[in-house]
């Protein structure tokens, strides 16, 4: 047999024009760069084996399994084995017409092409070999080498998970994996306090000194030094991601008006304990099944099933690489709900971006820009959501340059899991089973990194700590789990995130012990030491506390679903987190010690008001050019570009999507869903969320009380029942040690409290992300609350569009002259003035209104948020291509009698919702909201206009036509 | 046996929404996991009918559908074409249709190879058999967008395509394409014709009044060809498309302010009234 030159390199081109655009946003990108002129970018998908098949069978695999007959060609040749030189590389292209860039993946990084195409060339039956994916781009155009790189760093390349050539690019390819054997003692006798910390910054371990003394002595007790194994087993069990030291803190809290005075001094006795907890301790609503015990909240549905439902963040591994790291935040939170026995069945999220055009030369150094973070998140939860099978239903997209260098990515997922059936107790005996992925280096630190501020050095220390998921072997944890569950096959259950093995075994043995032999994980890839098996990250792996009787057939399954399942130890009810590797002990740490040794925080808050400043002069604003730019704003304007990235539509339960009216393009206050499976009654359930950083900027707790009023008002606008609904917090927030963002941080948590208690919404879960900056600077303080509640009838939902000319609109709920903190002050660059508060008894109206919906006697609702009545209106006339024709007269005689015509339009305060009525419907509508503040404030017409008067003068007109076109921009 | 066999391949996900479309439809369906006929647990001659449900078969790594495809007939060769031969109806949705198009099996080519096992010596070339995903001259491809869409489409029903049992239902079908790969694009000029001529479009794009979307966007939501959404084969018993009818099943899941019709159930009683025979 001839010895061919290897490794093969497969080159696959299109023929067909079909898929162009994706060419065309590099050409666009190349030129948002500033580079010279792209002229074309021809996109050519390369193919790696270490071994030469043959010349058949390369046919074979080329026909078969790489190219489209019907549109593609593939050649073949040998691959370059070292990386080419530019200048030689150069000189086999035609100069300046044709250059090129090439991209593939560094080692151990997740690459589902190459696994799939090495089970395809044993399927056609190829011998198996080595393979690896990379990319070509052809680029005609005059660029140097120097403005090629920055196109490779700037759009093409992240070298977080990938590396480039200018030419033919020289590929890794993986290798059976053995782990080596190498575990270090590491010293803590002795060493000074400075010492200590420096031992905690080189390793990464984000812990601070008093946590590093406390180790120290806990070994100075042992007569021993720990090994690499416990100290990083401690540093993932004490992170701020698994623990939220910050929000179980004493703190000492002092609130200073903005001259200086103390106006408050206290201590908090835990954020979580006093503020979130506290609220739901003193609900209990018979409804709420489980709130705060495991990584997601869980509420009643029906007779039958409960809803889970959990929020997470993502936020530092989405900077770095924003694919990858909204990707495996969707597999993150996904498995919260695997966690608890629930299946999955509808994700949410929420974004935060810096500017879209912001400049490149002003980008900071280490900074990716936010155009590009903001393409990848998107195409990450897409690809991660649509492959699921679970529909992304319910979200927000929100811009902000003080997201510039820490963009937010939050990720939620709700499940339906059948009554009683999740298991939480692991019995001694029962074995410690890993289903999923295999482990990798990836994901390394990725719980201590979160715990640590961003700075443009990160990407260089941190690159292993961010991942690219694998979907479908998701997706085959979901079937094999809920098969599992439904047999009884296993005690208790965890997902494998932040922290790893280490987090889940841990925390599952907690009350036990439990002996691991880290040598029976299954690995991708060889070199991991025992303590990098230990905390790895790698995605898509739960852990399982399974009975030895059970095993085989939960191995059955497992097969079945092409899911990989190892034993890694037993729970031995000695106490003892025994961690083994061949035989050997790496690790043996009391539980005790692990999970209760970590001394609690004492922390310093310090709120201070912002300086009064004179409101904005309200005569100045010109209402009609106002909202427009409104409408035009980004993160008001419509995110169809983003939202048809994702499907709403899978499962078959999307009741209220994210889009509705006659163009199915208006906007929606929130998503309904049915749940496959229970279609034999028409309860359905509701998500919906509240967020506002620009309040934040203005006063943390009007943020706090306003985002669970739109939650909540959200949620009633679509038809959910006000008095079953639970909400989630999720706080974004700088770096806690200093004292004004812990005090900012502490008035949105009584912000919070005050508001849970106000709406009855107890808080079942939530999650905290501290230490966002960049660089030195804090993000402004952002908090999402989402809801999750009941919608008791499917058939009585509603959405915001206007419905049919000559029905009557209503307005709901008093308006005051809130514009602190509010978009038109925001646009206006004007401070000061009132942020929205608390409405009084905001629930009574609420009821009102759900029972006038459950009475089918309204045609469409919409809830006032940023822009107020203005842009709700206009979004109702947009959704239903209507004109409507409004007086501005009773709220100027409204409880707020000094209201001026522009804060009437513009005020943001809480506990609005707008209505369309039909004629007939009008006097049994007003029957229903007696005893609520209420005006009839216009109609519903057949007419090109939306025109607001007050006193019978016109104060603002504009053509639907205007309005669809800024707030729909072009994505029209 | 009256079951629809619904087949589950790693990375499937509308398999749950199909099979409660059947039984809406007043028919039987069971999710079969492929290796469930793989180790000959279940057999697919043992079944009414087939139908290949929507999702990212095996993350869809090697183009959409390909590598399902590429199991279909390594695996099940001889199974998959007696069964098709047999004149029992098969359905492929989304991905199904992605792979029944790859797997050459819609529309349908003229090479018919015999089934082996990898690695024996006494069988044809393991390439040879797949001739058939070779020979094919239509495929589908990236959207025009270059991205995933969600979004609904109305499609236009061919009732005089060789479907016996497309031919009562109403002419339009409301309900949405949620794909990145539904472009469907023809070897050559002659194949468009082909396809008419023998009567294999089953489903166009079409705007709100039925008029034709002439591959105007959103109308024709990912660049297809000749505004073709589904096809079918000659003997009129195998039948794919892009959007998804197993989601409007219900007036209460459509879109519009005015619901009512149009819906995709009266596909899938067609489907399963065929598949009883």
């Amino acid at each position: 047999m001839l010895a061919y030159p290897t490794p093969i390199r497969i080159e696959v081109r299109t023929a067909h024009a079909a898929g162009r655009n994706a060419h065309q946003e590099i050409v666009r990108g190349a030129a948002a760069l500033g580079l010279p002129p792209l002229h074309e970018c021809r996109v050519v998908r390369l193919y790696f084996l270490q071994e030469h098949p043959g010349v058949d069978a390369l046919e074979r695999l080329c026909t078969y399994l790489l190219a489209d007959p019907v549109l593609e060609a593939a050649s073949w040749g040998p691959a370059a084995v070292e990386a080419a030189a530019v200048e030689a590389a150069a000189g086999e292209l035609p100069a300046a017409v044709v250059q090129v860039i090439e991209v593939a993946f560094r080692p151990g990084v997740t690459d589902i092409a190459a696994r799939e195409l090495a089970r395809g060339m044993v399927e056609i039956g190829l011998p198996a070999c080595e393979v690896a994916t990379g990319t070509r781009y052809e680029l005609v155009g005059d660029l140097s080498a120097g403005d090629l790189r920055r196109l490779a760093r700037g759009l093409l390349c992240n070298g977080t998970v990938q590396h480039f050539s200018l030419g033919p690019i020289a590929v890794h390819f993986g290798q059976n994996a053995v782990a080596a054997d190498h575990v270090e003692s590491v010293p803590l006798a002795g060493l000074t306090d400075a010492e200590l910390l420096a031992l905690s910054k080189r390793r990464l371990l984000s812990l601070d000194l008093a946590e590093m003394q406390t180790i120290q002595r806990f070994y100075a007790e042992a007569g021993r030094d720990p090994t690499d194994v416990e100290l990083e087993t401690l540093a993932q069990t004490w992170s701020e991601h698994c623990v939220h030291k910050t929000f179980k803190a004493q703190i000492d809290f002092t609130w200073l008006a903005a001259g200086g005075d103390v106006r408050r001094q206290e201590t908090v006795d835990g954020l979580i304990y006093q503020y979130l907890a506290a609220a739901t301790e003193q609900l209990r609503p018979a409804w709420l099944r489980s709130a705060f015990v495991d990584n997601a909240g869980i509420i009643a549905f029906d007779d039958h099933f409960d809803l889970a439902f959990k929020v997470e963040t993502h936020n530092h591994p989405s900077a770095l690489e924003p694919f990858g790291g909204a990707n495996t935040g969707v597999g993150g939170v996904v498995r919260d709900i695997i966690g608890v026995s629930a299946r999955p069945i509808a994700n949410t999220n929420v974004l935060c971006f810096g500017q879209q055009d912001w400049p490149y030369d002003r980008l900071p150094e280490g900074v990716l820009h936010p155009q590009r973070i903001a393409a990848g998140v998107v195409a990450g939860v897409g690809d991660y959501g649509n492959k699921l099978g679970l529909p992304t239903v319910n979200g927000a997209v929100l811009y902000d340059a003080g997201y510039l260098g820490n963009p937010l990515v939050f990720c939620g997922c709700a499940g339906l899991l059948p009554i009683g059936k999740h298991p939480r107790a692991a019995q001694v005996g029962d074995l410690v089973v890993a289903l999923g992925g295999r482990t990798g280096r990836d994901g390394i630190h990725g719980a201590t990194f979160s715990s640590a501020e961003l700075t443009h050095e990160t990407a260089e220390l941190t690159g292993s700590a961010v991942q690219i998921g694998d979907p479908i072997t998701e997706k085959g944890l979901i079937e094999v789990i809920e098969l599992a569950r439904d047999r009884g096959l296993y005690t208790a259950i965890t997902d494998c995130g932040a922290g790893g093995f280490s987090s889940a075994v841990g925390e599952m043995g907690e009350e036990l012990g439990v002996e691991v032999e880290l040598a029976n994980a299954p690995l991708k890839y060889p070199g991991l030491a025992p303590w990098e098996i230990w905390i790895s990250e790698a995605q898509e792996r739960m852990v399982l506390a399974v009975p030895p009787a059970a095993l085989a057939e939960l191995q059955g399954l497992a097969e079945r679903w092409d899911v990989e399942l190892s034993v890694l130890g037993s729970f031995s009810g000695d106490g003892i987190l025994h961690v083994c590797f061949h035989g050997r002990t790496v690790a043996e740490l009391p539980m005790h010690f692990l999970h209760n040794g970590l001394p609690r925080r004492r922390m310093q808050a310090v709120y201070q008001d912002p300086p009064a400043a004179p409101a904005a002069a309200a005569s100045s604003v010109d209402p009609a050019p106002m909202l427009l730019a409104m409408l035009a704003w980004p993160s008001l304007a419509s995110k169809e570009a983003i939202v048809r990235r994702y499907d709403h539509e899978v499962r078959g339960g999307s009741i209220v999507r994210p889009f509705s009216g006659r163009h199915m393009d208006g906007p929606t206050d929130a998503a309904v869903l049915k749940p496959l499976g229970t279609w034999e009654h028409r309860r359905a359930f509701v998500l919906s969320a509240g967020i506002n950083p620009l309040l934040g900027h203005a006063d943390p707790y009007a943020m706090a009380v306003s985002a669970v009023d739109e939650a909540v008002r959200n949620a009633v606008a679509v038809g959910a029942d006000p008095d079953q609904l639970a909400i989630l917090d999720n706080f974004c927030w700088g770096n806690p040690t200093y004292p004004d963002r812990l005090g900012s941080l502490v008035r949105a948590c009584q912000g919070c409290y005050d508001a849970a208690l106000a709406y009855r919404t107890p808080f079942i879960s939530g999650k905290d992300s501290l230490f966002n900056e960049f660089n030195g600077s804090p993000i402004p303080g952002t908090l999402l609350i989402s809801a999750i509640g009941i919608v008791p009838d499917l058939e009585r939902c509603v959405t915001s569009d206007f419905k049919a000319a000559g029905s009557r609109i209503y307005l709901v709920g008093e308006t005051r002259a809130e514009l602190g903190g509010s978009l038109l002050h925001h646009l206006q660059g004007a401070q000061g003035g009132a942020a929205p508060a608390l409405p009084p008894d905001p629930l009574v109206r609420y009821r009102a209104l759900h029972a006038a919906i459950a009475g089918e006697l309204v045609q469409a609702v919409h809830d006032l948020s940023e822009g107020g009545l203005a842009v709700a209106l206009a979004e109702m006339c947009i959704g239903g291509r209507l004109g409507a024709q409004v007086a501005l007269d009773p709220l100027l005689a409204g409880p707020d009698s000094a209201l001026h015509a522009d804060e009437a339009l513009f005020a943001e305060s809480n506990g609005r919702l707008l209505v369309e009525v039909a004629a007939d419907d009008a006097s049994a509508f007003e029957a229903a909201l007696a005893g609520v503040w209420f005006a009839r404030i216009g109609s519903v017409q057949q007419v090109n206009r939306l025109a607001f008067t007050a006193s019978g003068e016109a104060v603002l007109e504009l053509s639907i036509d205007e309005l669809v076109a800024a707030w729909k921009g072009k994505s029209r | 046996m009256n079951t629809i066999l619904i087949l589950h391949a790693s990375g499937a996900n509308r398999d749950g929404e199909a099979a409660r479309a059947l039984e809406l439809a007043g028919g039987q369906a069971e999710i079969v996991h492929i290796n469930q006929l793989r180790a000959d647990e279940r057999r697919l001659g043992d079944y009414a009918g087939l139908l290949l449900p929507g999702g990212f078969s095996y993350g869809d790594a090697l183009g959409a559908g390909a590598r399902l495809a590429l199991d279909l007939q390594v695996y099940f060769h001889d199974q998959l074409h007696a069964f098709v031969d047999s004149g029992r109806p098969v359905f492929g949705i989304c991905n199904g249709f992605q792979t029944l198009v790859k797997a050459g099996v819609l529309p349908g080519a003229p090479a018919r190879l015999p089934n082996a096992a990898p690695g024996d010596s006494s069988a044809p070339a393991p390439g040879s058999r797949m001739a058939e995903m070779a020979a094919r001259r239509v495929t589908l491809t990236a959207n025009a967008a270059g991205h995933f869409e969600c979004r609904w489409v109305h499609l236009a029903v061919n009732r005089s395509a060789t479907v016996a049992w497309l031919s009562g239902l109403d002419e339009l079908i409301f309900c949405p394409v949620a794909h990145g790969e539904g472009n469907f694009q023809v070897a050559g000029d002659d194949v468009l014709s082909d396809l008419d001529a023998r009567r294999l479009v089953a489903f166009r794009y079409v705007d709100a009044a039925g008029a034709a979307a002439q591959e105007r966007y959103p109308l024709n939501p990912n660049g297809s060809a000749g505004d073709i959404a589904g096809i079918c084969n000659d003997a009129g018993n195998v039948l794919g498309l892009m959007p998804h009818p197993e989601d409007h099943v219900a007036a209460v899941q459509n879109p519009l302010p005015h619901k009512g019709g149009q819906l995709g159930l009266p596909l899938f009683q067609a489907f399963a009234a065929a598949a009883r025979g």
